[in-house]
């Protein structure tokens, strides 16, 4: 596949070539790289790139992500919900103002009662709502919400399990799709699906399952700032990275999800536009904490982290990174003050190793999980091959074990001893970690080591865990985001993961497609774009 | 002769039953889990364990093949894993795009392999027939989804005549006979007929030339007959091979042509089958491979039907 994308490029630049522009004015065609248009019914599949493009379009959540910025990390905003708050005497207990006035594309109203409906949509197995394959994406976004109430139409309470100053991010994944649109198809969910509704700034018009999906203005939303410019936005997926070349540069679509870092320069030498910024996303080595495991040792850990030259992998990927200095990108908003400073540095490496018992000519030897492609995970082999090249310079001497991607995740899920990992010291694997839950605690909590959770290394730390506590039980956004930043000091200061890369989600654009602004974020914002 | 169709039919049946117990065992064989498709990664165990319930993936295997030939008998292929879709829905809809290229690359590639097949055999051992013989070994050997990128390269990106993917402007559904959805048929159906023209053109000069030096071609001379006579006698003998090999090509475009429905985002069943592979879409993988298999087995059964009619020495064997 490496050559199949070289020989490719080579051939695209040797073609000289002349793109199209777009055929409709106020028309934007996106190139996906789903294989499928995303579940439309509310809580969509697909990863980050559903939610993106058939989750936030279509629908709205109570709480939101702001997506205005490009220069500031994205923070929670009110969506349907205008306040919110934890009762001071029972932390338990949350109160949600709605927002009034808000109306489906059905033209039914949003009310409490609809929220209530819609949490039952994915954890009530006996409501006539209940949707398993809505549940499969959404149930696990919520572990904290045990009840939920329709005080009156505008107020809504939910009751935690246990304290947890995180259900406001956890909400942020929850869509509400239309009560009375379910009843309307005949309470039938296949059926929703081909004609949905939700609150969002934009409506499903048309969708040809696998091929494309047309979405139009919802002229009606309720915040005019992201009533869409647009006239139409099309979707096509597209998975195969030289299609969805081939189709921007043929000007059968305007813009391209994730561009082959080969194919860029072909593209920008013919006044393609691409768009990068960082986001949390997370290309890391995570390790192996059993008893017996090399990465016990922290001088092996902060030797394996010095020894990754992340400027020669930027060259690599065609810039298209962001070198680690974190477990979190440097941009975070929660990234801190750590002292131990990510950097490359091979002398360094060499003795700390030295003390740890292990040099070039007396290598430690470790096993590796990695896989030859996969969701998020950037261009696995060769960056792979790379790092085991720079591990092999200091005296780290790595053996691979290269899986399939779906069989990845089940080694993922299944942690660093299960038997199916054969003895694999680290696995390489790609983070979505963009609040406290996905950011942080989820990898290393005591109570979530495999196959009860995804902490895949069985790591746990008294210190640590007394860390992630704080941070669920500390309601003062201001006071949750210091402690979140003291949390991932420690993160990097142990070196508890071998913290390589960030990817910066490139896209590529016609230079017709103006207006666009890349949030720090996995969704984006489509509805300020225009087409010139 | 319609003994001889219905002991083949009955013949297939056996088979059928044999392609339903490797598709289904196949898929299971391959490591991975379907629920990675539906559910997001860091799902708790619990969560797996009561979706997997959900979907029937708990139940041991003989009990899973059971309750899918028993739906199969009553026409119900299930749901889609990934897409909650029925699978009857999605792979006739995308055995039907495939159809439609497949037929469209053997209407290119039939006449030409057999045209050039014959020239061949007809002047062998001269300049022509070297020519014929490289230009097939290069249909064959040349990898088909290299040859669809390079096309797309000249006529889409760089001369913008033909769009590089997609089965029209409005997708499959809005099919139509014009010129508009058409164009978007060219492309990966030239792609796709290059190398059965080099099968089909390396058989025919074979059958051909050896037809041609038989001694019933000299009789045929010998008692006057004219060029044109004799070639048509020739023509018929080689038909029921060319035919058998012209039957499987058939077969084998319409499920073989994965990676050019991939390079060309041709919504067809190897596009369908590489995704379903990579999201182990247990109901669709089987789906999927069950249909192209009896496809296949329907072809031979067609194939032989015909090879019969225009040979009677094949049905007295």
């Amino acid at each position: 596949m490496k050559h199949f994308k070289k020989g490719f490029a080579t051939l695209l630049v040797a073609a000289s070539l002349c793109a199209q522009g777009a055929f409709a004015q106020g028309t934007l065609r996106v190139g996906m790289t789903a294989a499928d248009i995303p579940l439309t019914t509310g809580q969509t599949d697909q990863g980050g790139e559903g939610m993106r493009f058939m989750g936030y379009t279509v629908y709205d959540s109570l709480i939101e992500w702001d997506l205005t910025s490009a220069d500031q990390p994205s923070v929670l905003i009110p969506g349907l919900a205008t306040e919110w708050s934890v009762d001071e005497a029972d932390k338990t207990k949350w109160t949600f103002t709605l927002r009034e006035g808000v109306t489906y594309h059905d033209g039914s109203t949003f009310t409490a009662a609809d929220v209530v409906w819609n949490f039952d949509k994915l954890l009530d197995e006996t409501s006539e709502q209940y949707d398993s394959r809505q549940a499969a994406q959404g149930k696990s976004r919520i572990p904290a919400v045990a009840s939920y109430t329709a005080i009156d139409d505008y107020t809504l309470e939910i009751v935690t399990k246990t304290p947890d100053a995180t259900l406001p991010y956890q909400l942020a994944w929850i869509l509400m799709s239309s009560p009375a649109q379910f009843e309307a198809v005949g309470k039938n969910w296949e059926a929703f699906a081909a004609s949905p509704s939700g609150t969002g700034p934009w409506k499903l018009d048309t969708f040809v399952p696998r091929e494309r999906a047309e979405l139009v203005p919802n002229t009606d939303y309720w915040d005019e700032t992201r009533i869409p410019k647009l006239d139409k936005m099309v979707l096509i997926p597209l998975p195969e990275p030289n299609a969805r070349a081939a189709a921007l540069l043929s000007g059968q679509v305007d813009w391209i999800e994730a561009p082959a870092p080969d194919t860029i320069p072909a593209m920008t030498a013919n006044g393609f536009v691409i768009s990068s910024n960082a986001y949390p996303h997370n290309w890391t080595w995570h390790l192996s904490r059993l008893e017996g495991s090399p990465w016990n040792d922290i001088r092996v850990r902060q030797a394996a982290n010095l020894a990754i030259d992340r400027d020669g992998m930027s060259a690599l990927l065609g810039g298209l990174m962001v070198p680690a200095k974190g477990f979190l990108p440097p941009s975070s908003q929660w990234f801190g003050n750590p002292t131990f400073d990510v950097r490359y540095d091979p002398d360094a490496a060499k003795e700390l190793l030295a003390e740890a018992g292990y040099s070039v000519e007396n290598p430690l030897q470790v096993k590796a999980l990695i896989s030859p492609s996969g969701s998020g995970q950037m261009l696995p082999l060769p960056m792979n091959e790379y790092i085991q090249q720079n591990l092999a310079e200091v005296g780290i001497e790595v053996e691979f074990i290269v899986v399939e991607w779906n069989q990845m995740i089940n080694l993922w899920r299944a942690g660093a001893e299960d038997p199916s990992v054969d003895g694999a010291m680290s696995i390489n694997f790609t983070y979505f970690i963009q609040d406290p839950f996905t950011g942080l605690i989820r990898h290393l909590s005591c109570d979530l080591i495999a196959p009860n959770g995804t902490n895949w290394g069985h790591y746990c730390d008294p210190e640590m865990q007394a860390l992630f506590d704080q941070i669920k039980t500390t309601f003062d956004a201001e006071e949750q985001d210091a402690v979140m930043r003291q949390t991932h000091e420690k993160y990097v200061d142990e070196a508890l993961f071998l913290m390589v890369t960030h990817d910066v989600a490139p896209r590529a654009l016609a230079s017709t497609v103006k207006g666009f602004v890349q949030a720090q974020n996995w969704y984006q914002n489509f509805s300020s774009i225009t087409m010139e | 002769m319609f003994r001889y169709f219905i002991r083949r039919v009955i013949l297939m049946l056996p088979v059928a039953f044999g392609v339903s117990v490797i598709c289904f065992l196949l898929v299971q064989i391959a490591p991975g889990d379907p629920l990675t498709a539906i559910m997001p990664v860091d799902a708790t165990a619990d969560e797996q364990a009561a979706m997997r319930a959900i979907y029937g993936l708990d139940k041991p295997l003989p009990v899973q093949y059971a309750i899918w030939i028993g739906n199969l008998f009553q026409g119900d292929m299930g749901n889609s894993i990934a897409t909650g879709r029925p699978v009857a829905g999605e792979v006739f809809g995308a055995v039907q795009n495939s159809l439609l290229l497949a037929f469209s690359a053997a209407v290119i590639a039939f006449p030409i392999g057999i045209f050039l097949g014959f020239l061949a055999g007809y002047f062998r051992d001269t300049l022509l027939d070297r020519t014929v013989t490289a230009i097939s070994i290069a249909g064959v050997s040349v990898p088909n989804y290299w040859l669809g990128i390079v096309l797309v390269i000249i006529f889409s990106v760089n001369l913008g005549w033909l769009p590089s993917m997609g089965a029209g402007p409005g997708g499959s559904q809005d099919w139509a006979w014009d010129w508009l959805h058409m164009r978007h048929l060219v492309l990966p159906a030239v792609t796709l007929a290059v190398v059965p023209i080099g099968i089909v053109a390396r058989t025919v000069r074979a059958l051909a030339g050896d037809l041609l030096t038989q001694d019933f071609v000299m009789a045929l001379y010998a008692k006057g007959m004219s060029r044109g006579d004799v070639l048509r006698h020739v023509a018929r003998n080689a038909a029921a091979t060319a035919l058998s090999v012209m039957g499987l090509q058939l077969g084998y475009l319409l499920g073989g042509s994965i990676l050019i429905e991939t390079v060309f985002n041709w919504p067809g069943s190897g596009f369908l089958l590489s995704n379903a592979i990579f999201q182990r879409d247990l109901p669709l993988l089987q789906g999927t491979i069950l249909v192209l298999a009896l496809f296949f087995v329907a072809m031979n059964l067609i194939v032989d039907v015909a090879q019969a009619a225009i040979d009677p020495r094949i049905k007295r064997s």
